[in-house]
């Protein structure tokens, strides 16, 4: 295993790291975990398969 | 105390398995009333599959929260629920498979009622990418397409197994509304049970998209099961001894549960940061 993968794999797991964190901060402050949270809360009629 | 802490060990990952649907699932008064939970937590996503319109969810599923956001008409890229898988993927991959995920527990504890087998080979090894097809499909296209959460409504047995039943059951106005759809869903779920008796994880190598997510980060992840080159003999008892189809320990399949440690005469398998993903076969 080449030293260049492994570096290749460190760069883009700590990248990947983060941009979910950024991704996430940015669904909380436009109002996604309350969609998230206000959609939850109901019953999910297709899950139950009611439809 | 010694038989104690050999238990523990040898069935340690059962026991996170147990925990974990048990804190998925601790809103006790949804079983009782037949409602769900209107907590603060249902704004946050579990790590596995876990329907969140089951009486006891505590949180939400991330599959069900990322099919309505693509089917919302409200949001424009669903940033929140993408980081949030990707914190997850990032993190632990299929380690979420193998340990947090209710329903990977129940097809474990289905596999063991003593019926015949159906070893993997290399049919369930192409019907593998199946799941990829599914996510493709009905977690991505149906819900853009036909603005419904697809892979929710047709197929999730996870749903109908954690809320479809208990809701119906403990609702008359449900029961009253009953159809077609809810038939065929008790129908995918009653199948998906009985191919579980006797195909190891059958839900989880075909169908599910979740774990077809997950497996994408199973090479990068920082937490996993990986193989000390250091040790490994290339004798593949490791693969030989895996219910699951995979083709090197820690590839896409694996959902490391260590049973492939087992195997291993040469302590070369473990658990821990995975520095190196190729080195594992010599």
């Amino acid at each position: 295993m080449n030293n260049t993968s492994v570096t290749l794999k460190t760069v883009i797991k700590w990248a990947l790291l983060v941009t979910s964190v950024i991704l996430l901060a940015i669904g909380i402050v436009t109002g996604a975990y309350d969609d998230v949270k206000a959609r939850a809360i109901r019953i999910c009629m297709e899950c139950i398969g009611i439809g | 105390m010694g038989k104690l802490a050999d238990n523990l060990r040898e069935y340690r990952r059962r026991y996170i398995q147990l925990i974990t649907a048990v804190l998925y699932n601790c809103n006790l008064p949804g079983f009782v009333r037949g409602t769900i939970s209107k907590g603060a937590l249902k704004g946050v996503c579990v790590p596995g599959l876990n329907c969140y319109s089951c009486p006891g969810a505590v949180a939400s599923c991330p599959l069900g929260s990322l099919q309505y956001a693509i089917s919302s008409s409200s949001y424009r890229l669903p940033l929140y629920v993408l980081g949030t898988l990707l914190l997850f993927g990032v993190l632990l991959g299929r380690v979420i498979c193998g340990f947090l995920c209710p329903f990977g527990l129940i097809q474990e504890l289905l596999y063991k009622i003593p019926l015949p087998k159906i070893k993997k080979n290399r049919v369930t090894a192409i019907l593998s990418y199946l799941k990829y097809v599914i996510l493709a499909v009905f977690v991505i296209v149906i819900p853009l397409v036909r603005l419904v959460p697809g892979f929710c409504k047709y197929i999730c047995p996870a749903g109908t197994l954690e809320a479809g039943i208990p809701l119906v059951t403990m609702s008359e106005m449900l029961k009253s509304r009953i159809g077609f759809l809810f038939s065929w869903k008790v129908f995918v779920m009653a199948l998906c049970i009985l191919i579980c008796m006797v195909c190891f994880r059958a839900f989880c190598r075909f169908i599910c998209p979740l774990g077809a997510i997950y497996s994408f980060f199973n090479p990068i992840a920082f937490f996993g099961i990986h193989v000390d080159p250091g040790k490994c003999v290339g004798c593949n008892a490791c693969i030989s001894h895996c219910l699951m189809d995979t083709k090197h320990v820690g590839d896409r399949e694996c959902i490391h549960c260590g049973e492939c440690r087992k195997a291993c005469k040469y302590n070369a398998i473990s658990y821990g940061k995975i520095a190196d993903r190729s080195a594992h076969i010599k």
